[in-house]
C-alpha cells in the first residue's frame, strides 16, 4: 500500500512508496516485455478517465497502453473537445464526470494545481500526468526505474539535471524524487533557466557544464521548452547549443559505464545532439519503456490496494 | 514467540517427505513414466514444494523436470478488498503450448487461487493438460476445483488458518492449524506468517 491515495507531487512520497512503485513495475517488466498476451487482468471493470487539457502524444499514449494492459475501461478527454472550452468551469466539468462513476483520473493541464482542484470535485483516485511548471510525477517514477535498472540502486548515485530548470515540471519531480532515494542531485543551467532557490530542493546549482560531466552516473537533459517561454531567455539555438548541448565532445568526458537521460521529444540539436541521442550511452528508448510499466504500477497500487 | 502456538501440528517433516515421495511416484504414474511435463509452483510456498518435489522425481526417475513459478497477484478476483500483496514476478523459462503441467500449491482452500493461476498459466500459451498438486486440501470450495494430488486432506473450521511451513524458506517444516485470530497476532507480533 502507498502512504498517498492520490500521486500529485513527488514530495509526498516516501522512499518505501518509491520502491513499491518500482519493484511493481519490475514484476510487470516480463508480461509487456517478453509474453505475447501483454496484459494482465489486475483493473477489470474499473474505469480510466484520461483528461489531457494540454496536448502530449507521449505520455498520453503510455497512459492509454498502461490501462489497456491492465485492463481497465479508458476515456479520453481532450482539450479541443471538451466542454472546458465552450466556458465549461473545471469543476463542473468534473462533477460531470463523476456523475458517471468512475474510479481514477489521470490529468494533464497547463495550470499548475489543476490535479488538487479535481480532488476537491470528486471520489476519485486523481493521478497527475504533469500540470504547469509544478509536477510531473509518473516522468520522475519512469526516470528513476530506468536509472535503478542501469546501476541496481539509487543511493549514492550522483545525476545531473541540465537545462531548463525553472521551466520544468520534470526537473522539479525528478530531483526531491532522486533525493529521497539517497542520489546526489546538481542542476546545471544558464542563469536565465536556474532555479531561485535549489536547495529547496537540496541541490548544488551550477553553469558549468564541463566541470560537472565527469563526476556523474547520470546526465539528464531537460528538453528546452520553447512553448513554455515567456520573451527570450537564450541569445540563439546555436549558442545554447555550444553552452548547454550534449555533444560528441562533452558525452566522452563522461565516466565509463555513466547514461544519458531525456524525457523528450527531443530538439535534436538544441540541447542534445543526435550522435549522443542515439549512442550506447543513451537511455531515452529505455525510459518509454518503463513509461507503460511504471504507470501500470501507480495505477495498480493505487486502485488495486483500496480498502 | 512461546504464547503463540498454532492448535495442532498435522504434518511434521517426515510426514511432509513422505507425501511428496507418494507424490512423486502417483505424477510419474499418471504420466504413464513419461517425464514430459513440467512443474509450475504458485508463488511462495508452491514454489518451494515444486523445487522439492523435483528433487524426488529426479531421484526415482533420473530426470528433474523443469520448474516455473506463477505470480498471480495481477490475477485475483479480491483486488480493492485486500491490501496489494508483495510481488515476485512469475518466471515461465519453458513454452507452455501443448505442454502437460502440474502446478503445485501448498494447500488448496476455496478454489480461487487455483483459478486465478489457470488464468495466469493461459496468457503464457494453451498447456495440453493442466493437473493439480497440494501439500493439504482443506475443503470449503467456493468453485469446481479438486486436486489431482493430494498430501493430506485436513478437515477444517473457517475459522481456523491452515499453514505450510518449508525449510529453506521457513524456520522448520510442518503443516499447523492455527486460530486465525492467534495467527494474526502471531505475525503482527513479528513472528513468521
Amino acid at each position: 500500500m502507498l502512504s498517498v491515495k492520490h500521486l500529485i507531487d513527488t514530495n509526498d512520497l516516501t522512499a518505501d512508496d518509491i520502491t513499491q512503485i518500482l519493484d511493481t513495475a519490475k514484476s510487470f517488466d516480463p508480461i509487456v516485455n517478453a509474453r505475447t498476451i501483454k496484459k494482465v487482468p489486475a483493473l477489470r471493470g474499473r474505469t480510466i478517465v484520461n483528461l489531457f487539457l494540454e496536448p502530449s502524444t507521449r505520455t498520453r499514449s503510455s497512459f492509454e497502453l498502461a490501462e489497456k494492459r491492465l485492463s481497465a475501461d479508458s476515456l479520453n478527454m481532450g482539450g479541443s473537445t471538451s466542454s472546458v472550452v465552450k466556458g465549461e468551469s473545471l469543476s463542473d466539468t468534473i462533477q460531470t464526470i463523476d456523475a458517471m462513476n468512475v474510479d481514477m483520473f489521470v490529468c494533464r493541464a497547463k495550470l499548475a494545481g489543476t490535479p488538487k482542484k479535481i480532488i476537491e470535485n470528486t471520489d476519485a483516485v486523481v493521478i497527475n500526468a504533469g500540470d504547469g511548471k509544478h509536477q510531473h510525477p509518473t516522468q520522475a517514477m519512469l526516470d528513476l526505474y530506468t536509472i535503478r535498472e542501469e546501476f541496481g540502486h539509487l543511493d549514492g548515485l550522483k545525476v545531473a539535471i541540465v537545462g531548463d530548470l525553472a521551466h520544468s515540471r520534470v526537473c522539479g519531480s525528478l530531483a526531491p524524487a532522486l533525493k529521497t532515494m539517497g542520489a546526489e542531485v546538481t542542476l546545471v543551467g544558464p542563469p536565465t533557466f536556474q532555479v531561485g532557490d535549489p536547495s529547496w530542493y537540496g541541490c548544488n546549482q551550477t553553469a558549468d557544464l564541463d566541470s560537472v560531466i565527469p563526476e556523474m552516473d547520470v546526465v539528464y537533459m531537460l528538453r528546452v521548452q520553447l512553448e513554455r517561454m515567456e520573451g527570450a531567455a537564450i541569445p540563439s539555438k546555436r549558442e545554447y547549443n555550444r553552452l548547454y548541448g550534449l555533444d560528441a565532445r562533452r558525452a566522452a568526458m563522461m565516466k565509463p559505464g555513466a547514461i544519458v537521460c531525456h524525457p523528450g521529444p527531443m530538439n535534436r540539436g538544441m540541447e542534445i545532439n543526435t550522435e549522443v541521442a542515439d549512442s550506447l550511452q543513451s537511455r531515452i528508448l529505455k525510459q518509454v519503456n518503463a513509461g507503460v510499466l511504471t504507470r501500470m504500477a501507480e495505477m495498480y497500487l493505487l486502485l488495486g490496494g483500496e480498502n | 514467540m512461546a504464547q503463540f502456538e498454532p492448535k495442532a501440528t498435522i504434518m511434521d517433516e517426515a510426514a511432509m517427505n513422505r507425501a511428496i515421495t507418494r507424490i512423486a511416484h502417483e505424477v510419474l504414474e499418471h504420466n504413464e513414466g513419461s517425464t514430459d511435463f513440467v512443474l509450475v509452483g504458485i508463488i511462495r510456498r508452491g514454489e518451494v514444494l515444486a523445487r522439492k518435489l523435483a528433487d524426488e522425481i529426479e531421484k526415482v526417475d533420473g530426470v528433474r523436470p523443469q520448474i516455473g513459478t506463477l505470480d498471480i497477484s495481477f490475477y485475483r478476483d479480491d483486488i480493492g478488498k485486500r491490501v496489494a500483496p508483495v510481488l515476485q514476478g512469475s518466471h515461465i523459462p519453458f513454452d507452455i503450448d501443448d505442454t502437460e503441467v502440474v502446478l503445485v500449491d501448498d494447500v488448496l482452500y476455496t478454489g480461487r487461487t487455483i483459478r486465478a493461476a489457470l488464468d495466469a498459466l493461459m496468457d503464457y500459451g494453451r498447456p495440453r493438460r493442466v493437473q493439480l498438486a497440494v501439500m493439504v486440501d482443506r475443503g470449503h470450495r467456493e468453485l469446481p476445483i479438486r486436486a489431482d494430488y493430494v498430501g493430506k486432506n485436513v478437515p477444517s473450521s473457517r475459522e481456523e488458518d491452515v499453514r505450510v511451513y518449508v525449510e529453506p524458506d521457513d524456520d522448520h517444516s510442518a503443516v499447523e492449524i492455527w486460530d486465525s485470530a492467534t495467527h494474526k497476532a502471531a505475525i503482527q507480533a513479528g513472528g513468521q506468517c
